[in-house]
């Protein structure tokens, strides 16, 4: 079903699927205008999408192990690109990033430089070559360049590490969103999300995964891109929001010098529920130091450039020529959403604070506000919340506070929206969660299934067999993730954000130096990798139980310290050490050299 | 110098022209985020600061992915190192 000719005909099923997909957002339209409520037509996005995926995951079984690890290799650049774009897009990039801009502004934008950024490194230092190599998994790499075992579970633990940080969060957005979707406890809509994860990856590995995150791309961008441009419109702001928004932009500055930002008191701040949020910094204004910016972009480029989950997208493109190309168009893919967040969250913002438009809050009485419906439905999710401070009878600019996710989930109602397109932003933040999940879970599952099981416990293991137990690890982690998720132990971008520190701390100088330094040996890079995973790790301890800062540097950007500390330990350890031999000297200029034969064989 | 050791040579300085580009847009200009700010260049009329951190910089980094993977080519194709037949 899917060899050769689906291969071909992909522009056209992915193009009839977009048009079905359009096709039924008009059909809830209609529905709606018919009188469906709210609660149904969320419930129908979300089964009618989750369904599609499940039967893309069931059409893309497989009993190969290249089809299970690398898709066969045969995925061509433009549609790799959409799916690394939805493997690399979470649930936080959908539904908090405006969210994180609306509050912060300029200092969070530094996230949008660095997660694109990064993929510079990855196109340049690393992807091409690592597609030569040939590898199933990143430890796969890691253990063949620098031999031994031990090198082997190193990649293994920090890969687990950072990818598992990353996954809880993305398996709790996932049950998020269903519970407020199908509404249904969290609970138990953890589960949910998990079993819709499970599905579209059991059967098909990395094949599955692949067609169901290109179809999951499709739906994210629509239903991030439709409110945007439609909001836009709506306001008057400006046909192509993107290019058109400068004088709203002014318009914010203007009204915050109005307005002003008033600090609240700590009682006062006391009454606000918790993970609501009020406006206090400059949208935007530079209000953070270039050291802050720029150390936050650092580690999110460095840590791109090192998260398995995305590296190994690379790996199922036909050439190194077009995994090269496939980062560009991923960038491309991705480059959409993002330049669209700063735009939403302007949207958003100007709407609220504008006492010029109908839906302008600020400056209102408070009464009015409080009757308002849309106020009473996200004040009862716990998105919203106002109060009268200083008691003057009308909402000032501190007195109201909102969700990180509301800026995404409430706007379109904000703005007078139909209904559909909420329904049509819950199915595209569900698609971002699970697709991210997916890769995550199948990143770690096939590292423990490839690299620990079958390459250092039991070598002799049939292709059957070592199916299975890919299988049986990619339930037990997607398992244990959504039991930790459920604990709701920390905030989605919070781990998010802590899983690139993880990354950047253990695995990007061994990865970099792996192709770039044919010096670099066996400890060196096993030193690099738990050496840089051990001070990145004390050092997230050391400040999150109050010690002091060393350069500035904060919970969030831990992997300065990390990878720098992974650098000098490789090499000082690899000068100190045995040059590597011969054969692995020459194996490291055949990575080099982009034509002939991969290093590892199609199926090893 | 044999043929292997020239095409690494080359493969090289065009990583580093790209890595110099990529740290100009990534890093170095948020150096200067108050001065961008206070720049009369506002592309499309927004703050430079502002553009640069929501589109400028992030489109830069499209085209320069394009752009290295095109020099690559180049590269590989003068040294005839092309892959053929799997794309």
């Amino acid at each position: 079903m899917i060899k050769g000719k689906f291969i071909d005909n992909l522009p056209k099923v992915y193009g009839i699927y977009t048009g079905g997909f359009l096709v039924f957002i008009i059909l809830m339209a209609i529905a709606e205008q018919a009188g469906m409520t709210a609660k149904t037509i969320g419930i129908c996005f979300v089964a009618f999408t989750v369904s599609i995926y499940a039967i893309i995951g069931y059409l893309s079984r497989t009993l190969q192990l290249d089809a299970y690890y690398v898709a066969g290799r045969q995925v061509p650049t433009v549609f790799n690109g959409m799916a690394t774009a939805a493997d690399w897009m979470s649930g936080a990039s959908f539904v908090a990033m405006a969210g994180g801009i609306y509050f912060k502004g300029y200092g969070y934008m530094a996230l949008l430089v660095g997660w694109t950024g990064g993929y510079v490194l990855v196109a340049s230092l690393l992807a091409p070559y690592l597609r030569k190599f040939g590898c199933y998994t990143v430890p796969d790499f890691i253990g063949t360049r620098y031999g031994g075992n031990l090198a082997r579970v190193s990649a293994v633990i920090v890969l687990t590490v950072a990818s598992f940080t990353y996954v809880t969060a993305q398996i709790n957005a996932t049950g998020t969103i269903a519970s407020v979707a199908l509404d249904i406890p969290f609970g138990i809509a953890v589960y949910v999300g998990l079993a819709s994860i499970l599905i579209c990856s059991m059967l098909g590995g990395m094949r599955a995964v692949t067609w169901t995150q290109v179809a999951q791309y499709i739906v994210l961008i629509i239903a991030y891109l439709l409110p945007v441009f439609w909001i836009s419109n709506k306001m008057g702001a400006g046909v192509f929001p993107h290019l058109m928004l400068a004088d709203e932009v002014a318009r914010i500055a203007e009204l915050e010098g109005q307005f002003g930002f008033t600090k609240n008191s700590a009682a006062d701040l006391a009454t606000v529920p918790k993970g609501l949020a009020g406006i206090t910094k400059a949208h935007s204004s530079v209000n953070t130091t270039p050291w802050k910016f720029i150390s936050l972009a650092i580690c999110m480029m460095a840590g791109t450039a090192s998260l398995p989950h995305v590296m190994m997208r690379y790996f199922t493109t036909p050439s190194v020529k077009t995994a090269r190309r496939s980062v560009g168009w991923s960038l491309f893919f991705i480059f959409l959403l993002y330049s669209s967040a700063p735009m939403l969250a302007t949207l958003s913002k100007l709407s609220l604070m504008d006492p010029n438009l109908s839906t302008g809050i600020i400056g209102k009485s408070i009464s009015d506000v409080q009757a308002l419906d849309w106020y009473q439905n996200w004040n009862q999710a716990n998105l919203m919340f106002v109060s009268d401070f200083n008691g003057n009878g009308t909402l000032d600019l501190n007195e109201f506070f909102m969700g990180g996710k509301a800026v995404v989930l409430a706007t379109p109602e904000i703005a007078g929206l139909p209904y559909v397109i909420s329904g049509l932003v819950a199915a595209g933040g569900m698609a971002a969660a699970m697709s991210t999940a997916d890769g995550l879970v199948l990143a770690i599952a096939n590292a423990l299934s490839h690299d620990l099981y079958y390459k250092i416990i039991d070598p002799k293991a049939d292709t059957a067999k070592r199916l299975i137990v890919a299988r049986v690890l990619l339930v037990i982690i997607g398992f244990a993730g959504a039991t930790i998720a459920a604990m709701e132990i920390q905030g989605i971008l919070g781990s998010v954000i802590w899983a690139f520190d993880f990354a950047m701390s253990g695995l990007f100088f061994p990865l970099v130096l792996g192709v770039w330094w044919k010096r670099a040996n066996a400890p060196g890079a096993v030193a690099g990798m738990l050496v840089g995973l051990a001070v990145g790790t004390w050092y997230l301890i050391h400040v999150r139980t109050g010690g002091a800062p060393i350069w500035g540097v904060t919970q969030l950007t831990f992997g300065i310290h990390g990878a720098l500390a992974s650098l000098i330990s490789m090499v000082v350890v690899s000068l100190a050490t045995k040059a590597p031999d011969a054969a692995t000297q020459r194996m490291v200029d055949e990575v080099r050299i982009p034509s002939g034969k991969t290093v590892l064989g199609r199926q090893h | 110098m044999s043929k292997q050791a020239q095409h690494w040579e080359k493969t090289r300085n065009l990583l580093f022209v790209t890595l110099a580009i990529w740290f100009v847009f990534s890093i170095g200009i948020f150096f200067f985020g108050a001065e961008m700010e206070a720049s009369s260049f506002r592309p499309l009329g927004y703050p430079l600061s502002y553009y640069m951190t929501c589109q400028g910089s992030l489109g830069i980094f499209v085209i320069l992915i394009f752009w290295f993977a095109n020099q690559q080519e180049k590269i590989d194709e003068e040294f005839g190192y092309t892959e053929r037949g799997d794309d």
